[in-house]
């Protein structure tokens, strides 16, 4: 049996009073590009961030390559980890790529690539800096390694937050809105790294407008509107033939 | 590979550039300021009598060490002690902020010179009563006025130090810290390895400021008879009978002192460029 690689079951979220995410199931093979879609405040980021408990669940069920994070009732509601550890280790075996790229400013290209899988996973640093020069090769940074972040436009900043995640070479990545941050002449070279990727069979779930993009690499696509998957399938039914009349009007405002 | 149309980025400023500074010195206000320092001390040198300095060097001396170490003890000690003050406030439980927060908030609110006699005149002589502490190991230390003036000095750098680095914890971008979670970091490791050092470096240029006014509260110790340059310099003017030339010498060092020190943490700052 093909283990998932992610799998989300009847997930829901709350801040507060308002509920986010009301029941979303989702299920990520190994080598599945799942790209989510829908509008601004629909819950795309709320449902990725509790893919690796940056945000808690309030219930629902999320497990990683087969193991379910260990989740308990929180004295405030919700739920929380039984085991901080269990969900350090979980995390260091997912990617995260943020909207603003979140790289560390006191390190340079180089010190940004090696710094988890030196200080998480425990490998040599001449280990670690060999594979970082190989991940950096591969985003086009191979020249940047010594320099520090904010002397880089967002684009190549991008493509280093890409390089750090590639260089744990984990089970998923996990991008939200990798692009919307930048200007536009900079989308496509991050684009065009994200598509290497895809083709390579890296497991990905991809939170995006960029809708073009969407089609042309995900294997899977959900829409996702007012905390719910409203519609979900191949790329080629969800733009050619959406059923959904959101979603109808959603693509034509985006496109 | 794609062919990435990368944008080059401008080469940092060429900062410490030695060359660079001392053409920057040799414009024309520049010159005119440096011939009128240089008239100012020649003629303070040819017309003012120094011929007390020789005998009063190795005495000078002392007072200095016993400046620098109260200086450097109390800073490095207030800054170890202002992280917990400081962390406490930032992300403490609520009786631990509030503990944190009326210690910052006090000592910062009442006179150095009122917490050093306290400390001097309350805990050394509370300490005297008690034959338990007069026996331990401690005791010929604390029966010295200096621990006193060292004490005092290090709570206040802490309180003050403590609120510049609460502001500095808490500027810190929650999306650094959230990236280091997300791959995995511990609590510890997200401390260590990014909030912290980034902390610093936010801190940085204040630490500087925070550091002179430091220096310029060591004189106060000198009113619980600890012999620091101040005191020493008192001892000459009452020894000589001369004013201003004891008072010069003492502006020099402490002028030179704040010199050193913005220099060094500048040079400090500048190895990490965060750019912004
Ligand atoms: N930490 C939070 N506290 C309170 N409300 C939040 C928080 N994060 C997100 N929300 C709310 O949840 C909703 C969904 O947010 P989000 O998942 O970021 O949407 P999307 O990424 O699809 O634009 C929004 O209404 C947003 O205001
Ligand atoms: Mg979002």
């Amino acid at each position: 049996m093909d283990q998932p690689a992610i799998e989300i079951r009847d997930l829901h979220k709350s801040f507060g009073d308002l509920e986010v995410l009301k029941g979303v199931s989702l299920t990520a093979h190994p080598g599945d590009v799942v790209a989510v879609i829908g509008g601004s405040g629909s819950g795309k980021s709320t449902m990725l961030r509790c893919i690796n408990m940056l945000e808690l669940p309030s219930s629902g069920e999320i497990a990683i390559q087969g193991e379910a994070y260990g989740l308990h009732p929180a004295r405030g509601g919700g739920l929380e980890p039984i085991d901080p550890k269990q969900v350090q280790r979980i995390r260091a075996q997912l990617g995260m790529v943020f909207q603003n790229f979140n790289l560390w400013p006191h390190r340079t290209v180089l010190g940004n690539v090696i710094e988890v899988p030196i200080q998480v996973l425990g490998v040599p640093r001449d280990k670690a800096i060999a594979r970082a020069r190989q991940v950096l090769a591969r985003v086009g940074l191979a020249e940047k390694e010594d320099v520090y972040p904010s002397f880089m436009s967002g684009g190549q900043q991008q493509r280093c937050a890409i390089a750090r995640v590639l260089a744990v070479d984990p089970l998923a990545m996990l991008f939200d809105e990798p692009t919307s941050a930048l200007d536009p002449e900079l989308v496509g070279e991050v684009l065009s790294v994200i598509r290497d990727l895809a083709q390579e069979k890296r497991t990905m779930i991809l939170v995006t407008h960029e809708m073009a993009f969407a089609r042309d690499v995900a294997s899977h696509v959900i829409y996702l509107r007012d905390g719910l998957i409203e519609e979900q399938g191949p790329p080629e039914q969800i733009f050619g033939a959406p059923q959904s009349a959101h979603l109808r009007q959603f693509i034509s405002s985006v496109v | 590979m794609p062919d990435f149309d990368t944008v080059t980025p401008l080469p940092p400023a060429a900062k410490g550039d030695f060359s660079a500074m001392f053409r920057a010195l040799l414009l024309p206000h520049r010159i005119v300021m440096l011939a009128i320092a240089l008239a100012g001390l020649s003629a303070m040198v040819l017309m003012m009598n120094w011929s007390w300095l020789p005998a009063y060097l190795p005495k000078l001396g002392e007072g200095l060490l016993m400046t620098l170490y109260m200086l450097v003890g109390s800073v490095v000690m207030g800054f170890l002690l202002a992280l917990p003050l400081a962390l406490a406030q930032v992300s403490g439980p609520a009786p631990l902020r509030w503990l944190a927060l009326s210690f910052c908030t006090v000592i910062r609110g009442t006179p150095l010179l009122l917490q050093l006699w306290l400390f001097y005149f309350g805990l050394g002589s509370l300490f005297a009563q008690f034959p338990e502490i007069r026996g331990t190991w401690l005791w010929p230390y604390l029966r010295q006025p200096w621990p006193y003036g060292l004490i005092a000095l290090t709570v206040s750098f802490a309180a003050y130090q403590g609120e510049v680095m609460r502001g500095a914890f808490a500027g810190v971008p929650n999306g650094e810290l959230e990236a280091a979670r997300a791959f995995g970091m511990s609590r510890f490791k997200v401390f260590h390895r990014v909030w912290f050092p980034r902390a610093v470096h936010r801190a940085l240029p204040t630490l500087a400021g925070e550091i002179i006014l430091q220096l310029k509260s060591t004189p106060l110790v000198a009113t619980i008879t600890v012999t620091d340059l101040y005191a020493v310099i008192t001892r000459v003017r009452q020894a000589t009978l001369l004013t201003y030339e004891p008072l010069l010498f003492l502006v020099a060092v402490y002028i030179c002192l704040s010199a050193v020190l913005i220099l060094a943490l500048r040079w400090l700052e500048n190895r990490v460029p965060t750019g912004h």
